[in-house]
């Protein structure tokens, strides 16, 4: 049995102190200690995309970093975007050009979708494609998602 | 979990991520950015007892101009600070073009080109510039580190000539002659796989002349390597040949991504493909 690790990690903005085994994964930290199952686990190797998050403001593989390595840092959640009764401008996009079916890939879709949005000027929907291309969906075939990111991309540039 | 339990250190200095490989007589290994471990972790292919993080040692991650023209990387700089680099973009436009195609965003924030390097893929990008570049990989070991030519660096898939004890501290890429042209190109099923095969190349021209080029090979062979006979064929008699002699330089595999006769033709579609822009866009 390997030594526990004290860590105090940010998640949506709220402080949480733990011990950890250092080979606890961040997806498993935040699914079963903080019972934030929005992220979702997938092929809990860095293929799929279900389980992006923000850390520091960067998405990553949550799947792919540990909990110990998350210390100090600040993490968003896809329920840091908006709850039922007040959706974000993403989540929204999502609804309104039904980006969604049985909704397994859309966490980490969304917070691919936030980095893109930040990081990305977008320009074309091919960019929006190779921005995506890092998460896996088995039900829309991607135009919708595709059409959510161009019209929250849209929204961003027109303020 | 998926992982089997394992011992973590975290390191803040590159004396202490050394020292803590050498105090562990060959047992431990390097956590960079975790983009190709975490994975075999998960899998269990490895399985390693202690993990030496070197993600909170400051100022690894700098990029930074050297007086010769080129570049020296700290092994901590992640591909999305490569790939949005205007120092890379400016030097090394081909490695700038060679970053778009690594994986995706989210590994690109978190991957680092010194365990690109050190995990030694033959398909990746980076191993493959590192060879095209000419890079100098620079080390560190408790008894003192040293400079390795890429070119001597790769010795087979996911195997280089490092040490269980030393581990990459930057990456320096000689300065480009004025002028340079360069192509790269790679074929993937997917936005942002690895390559079933690709080709890069630099060449200088004079008037309507080739005086010296690199090309280097991706997917290739267990290594990227450059395609000598290929540069010697340009010279001589132009890029058609310099495919075709590409074509016999490499040595691919067979996998369920592509035949072994498939890869030898990408080679020769690919180098005639970065040959052609690299030669368009040399000054001459």
């Amino acid at each position: 049995m390997t030594a526990k690790i004290s860590i105090t990690v940010s998640v949506n903005g709220e402080n949480h102190a733990a011990e950890v085994e250092p080979r606890l994964l961040l997806a498993d930290f935040l699914r079963e200690n903080l019972d934030l199952t929005g992220t979702h686990v997938g092929c809990e190797h860095g293929i799929c995309g279900a389980c992006t998050v923000l850390m520091n403001g960067d998405s990553v593989r949550s799947c792919l970093t540990f909990a110990v390595q998350a210390d100090g840092t600040k993490i968003e959640t896809v329920e840091s975007l908006g709850d039922i009764d007040a959706l974000g401008p993403l989540q929204e996009a999502f609804r309104e050009k039904h980006a969604l079916q049985c909704g397994f890939c859309t966490p980490g879709m969304l917070m691919t979708a936030t980095d893109m949005l930040r990081k990305y000027r977008l320009e074309t929907d091919d960019d929006i494609r190779d921005g995506l291309s890092g998460n896996i969906c088995r039900c829309t075939g991607y135009q919708n998602i595709v059409a959510a990111v161009r019209s929250a991309a849209d929204k961003r540039d027109a303020k | 979990m998926k992982p089997a339990p394992f011992d973590y250190v975290r390191a803040s200095t590159v004396d202490e991520a050394v020292a803590a490989l050498a105090a562990s007589n060959g047992e431990a290994k390097v956590l960079a950015g975790g983009q190709s471990l975490v994975p075999m972790l998960n899998f269990r292919i490895v399985d390693t007892p202690i993990f030496v993080d070197i993600n909170g040692i400051q100022g690894l991650d700098r990029i930074e101009e050297t007086t010769d023209g080129g570049l020296r990387i700290g092994a901590l700089a992640r591909h999305f600070a490569l790939e949005t680099s205007d120092l890379v973009k400016d030097r090394f436009p081909v490695l700038h073009e060679a970053m778009k195609h690594v994986a995706h965003l989210a590994i690109r924030n978190r991957g680092t080109i010194g365990g690109s390097l050190s995990h030694a893929d033959p398909a990746a990008e980076l191993p493959t510039m590192a060879v095209l570049l000419d890079a100098k990989i620079i080390t560190a070991r408790a008894s003192g580190g040293r400079e390795i030519a890429a070119a001597d660096f790769f010795v087979a898939p996911l195997t280089t000539t490092l040490e269980p004890d030393e581990i990459i501290v930057a990456v320096e890429l000689p300065g480009l002659a004025p002028g340079t042209g360069w192509g790269f190109e790679e074929f993937a099923q997917r936005r942002g796989d690895f390559a079933v095969a690709g080709v890069s190349a630099i060449v200088s021209m004079d008037g309507q002349s080739v005086t010296e080029s690199r090309i280097a090979l991706m997917g290739l062979h267990d290594t990227p390597v450059r395609a000598h006979a290929a540069e010697a064929a340009l010279l001589d008699d132009g890029i058609d040949a310099a495919a075709a002699a590409a074509r016999l330089d490499a040595e691919p595999m067979n996998d369920l991504h592509g035949s072994a006769d498939y890869r030898r033709h990408l080679a020769e579609v690919l180098t005639r493909r970065v040959l052609t822009a690299a030669m368009e866009r040399a000054a001459r």
